[in-house]
């Protein structure tokens, strides 16, 4: 043992062996944005396989192509064409539940399939901690989604609008409306899409029960549309996501697109109703699951 | 030093079954086997441990702490390897270990470097950029134990290691368990329905079936004066084991062996007399080193636990 002590002494390690970590061990919060993080990266399909990228990559494309198109079509008519943030973000629809039957069950179906959530419970992370960083990274993702084309529509237009700086500052009160209403439908369509994921634990069974879901109440919304009357029709949009937050907007914006009525404080208490829903149904179900 | 896990009348009960029935144990730090038939309860006393289940009634305390108050206190300072494979395939090996590092609260910089350490003492280091899913079924298990320990905990807890690996996976798993509890300073709870397998790692030994202790011990404890001698004649075996009988000795039958407690060497010459005397034909006297097994012979865990080996010294 002395020529091992020596060779120490001198420096030269060569297997250093175990070492016990004695440094900082950080809590809940540093946890929960770890797991929200990771999660976010693997929305996009970061840190994953190459074909993990495919689909996030093609609905990234077509989001970002449809911007492109909008400030070309933008900078050759003079600004004066009223299509711009609120309709950019209505007219994404398909591709966003698309998005969102892809990420979600990336997120947290394939933790069920794998059987990795006994790894996550058995550390110090809470299963409601577990269940709001999942869904908090889902909501992230559909926001930037949308933000990063709106961004690129605002510097398309901010530079191809003529008016001087009053026109620049309402095309950014306009982009930073447009951030609003991609915060609104990010959070509803996530809170949604996310418990309907958990249900279960193969991903394309999860993606379908996931457009099922957006889906299902659209032709309830349609009958009503042709047969109800004006009351009737004003209140049929709250039964489907999509159209609720259509409707809100329309209220909060005071657009014209959706005839509401006076009902616009029910979409908004609809809306805040059903994230509350899913949010909670979504903390029950992890409370639940068995690990 | 408080024991490392500490049990008082603790019980589960599923709606269809009792998993455990007022176990009570107490376990020192160190290398513990835990050792009992499938259905025994082990995977369900490990996941009360965790504060992953809330028993039906009794009180355990696991490093001092109580899981149902402090369950995030013991998580922090306990790596734990399930039964069943539970590794997203489609993550590197290294990666996901980090991110289980940053988990359990370890910085960003200290979880990478934490993994490629844990990685490398279950000997993955060169294959630790390669996805899971490549691996075979023995280096998936050694993910799941560097997952385990990569937060340095102060105890592992390791619900069947060898678990679908070949026997030399097995030698491998069981060789890495014994030298984190040697060299790594940490204690470990490591189940297993094969006896035979965990008794040659393990310091000490709980023994449960039906969810009721059979016994816990230390391993040395238990084999001291344990050791037996097998006797094994072409003919005569009735007429020996009356003579032996007669003898005082405590003789056992068992098939066609003879099983006779090793008391001290005379018990060798004594056999041998009693053999020549009777004129027999010896076949075999051997001495069975290992006598764990017997504890549990007449108990049902006894039977349902495997003979993986047994050390036999023959001389016949």
């Amino acid at each position: 043992m002395a020529s091992d002590d020596a060779a120490v002494g001198a420096g030269v390690i060569h297997d250093i062996g175990y070492q016990r970590y004695a440094g900082p061990r950080l809590g809940r919060r540093h946890v929960v944005t770890a797991l929200y993080l990771h999660s976010l990266r693997t929305a996009f399909g970061l840190g994953r396989s190459a074909a993990a990228k495919i689909f996030p990559g093609i609905v990234v494309g077509v989001a970002f192509a449809a911007a492109v198109v909008l400030v070309a079509v933008r900078s050759q008519a003079g600004g004066v064409i009223p299509y711009t943030y609120l309709q950019f973000i209505d007219g994404l629809g398909i591709p966003l539940i698309v998005f969102l039957a892809v990420i979600a069950p990336e997120l947290v179906s394939r933790d069920l399939r794998s059987r990795v959530l006994p790894l996550y419970f058995s550390r110090p992370l809470r299963r409601s901690d577990y269940a709001l960083a999942k869904l908090a990274a889902t909501v992230s993702a559909v926001w930037l989604l949308l933000a990063g084309p709106l961004l690129l529509i605002f510097l398309g237009g901010a530079f191809s609008r003529s008016g001087g700086a009053s026109a620049v500052w309402r095309e950014f009160t306009d982009f930073l409306g447009g951030l609003g209403y991609a915060a609104m439908t990010a959070v509803v369509l996530g809170a949604f899409a996310v418990p309907l994921a958990s249900l279960a634990s193969r991903r394309a069974i999860a993606a379908v029960v996931i457009v099922v879901g957006f889906v299902a109440t659209a032709p309830v919304i349609g009958v009503v549309n042709a047969i109800g009357g004006a009351t009737a029709q004003q209140l049929s949009p709250l039964v489907n996501p999509a159209t609720l937050l259509t409707g809100l907007e329309a209220w909060i914006y005071r657009d014209e697109k959706l005839d509401v009525g006076r009902y616009g404080p029910l979409y908004l208490l609809v809306a805040v109703a059903l994230v509350t829903a899913c949010g909670a149904a979504l903390i029950a179900r992890y409370r639940k699951v068995t690990v | 030093m408080p024991p490392l896990i500490q049990t008082q009348s603790l019980t589960m009960r599923y709606p269809s079954a009792l998993a455990l029935d007022a176990l009570t144990v107490e376990v020192e730090p160190g290398v513990v086997g835990l050792v009992g038939a499938n259905g025994a309860g082990k995977s369900t006393l490990i996941k009360i441990l965790l504060g992953l289940l809330q028993p039906t009634a009794g009180s355990v305390r696991v490093l001092g702490l109580d899981p149902a108050r402090d369950a995030e206190a013991i998580r922090a300072r306990v790596g734990y390897m399930p039964e069943h494979s539970s590794l997203p395939l489609d993550m590197v090996a290294a990666e996901f270990v980090t991110h289980m590092a940053r988990i359990s609260g370890l910085p960003r910089a200290a979880a990478r470097e934490r993994a490629s350490e844990a990685l490398r003492h279950v000997g993955l280091y060169e294959e630790r950029y390669r996805q899971i899913g490549g691996y075979s079924t023995g280096m998936r298990q050694r993910v799941a134990l560097a997952q385990a320990l990569v937060h340095d905990p102060d105890l592992l807890l390791l619900d069947e290691p060898t678990n679908g690996l070949d026997p030399a996976g097995r030698d491998a798993m069981l060789g890495l368990v014994e030298r984190i509890g040697a060299d790594f300073g940490m204690s470990v709870l490591v189940c297993s329905h094969l006896l035979g397998e965990v008794e040659r790692i393990c310091e000490s030994l709980v023994a449960i079936d039906a969810g009721r202790l059979l016994r816990a011990d230390r391993v040395a404890s238990m084999t001291r004066r344990r050791d037996v001698l097998v006797v094994e004649v072409d003919e005569g075996v009735e007429r020996l084991a009356a003579h032996l009988d007669e003898l005082g000795v405590a003789v056992r039958r068992s098939g066609r062996e003879l099983l006779v407690p090793l008391e001290s060497d005379d018990t060798f010459d004594l056999i041998m007399r009693a053999v020549a005397g009777l004129g027999l034909p010896l076949h075999r006297l051997g001495q069975r080193r290992h006598g764990i097994v017997e504890l549990f012979a007449d108990t049902s865990a006894g039977r349902a636990v495997e003979y993986a080996q047994e050390a036999d010294h023959g001389i016949g």
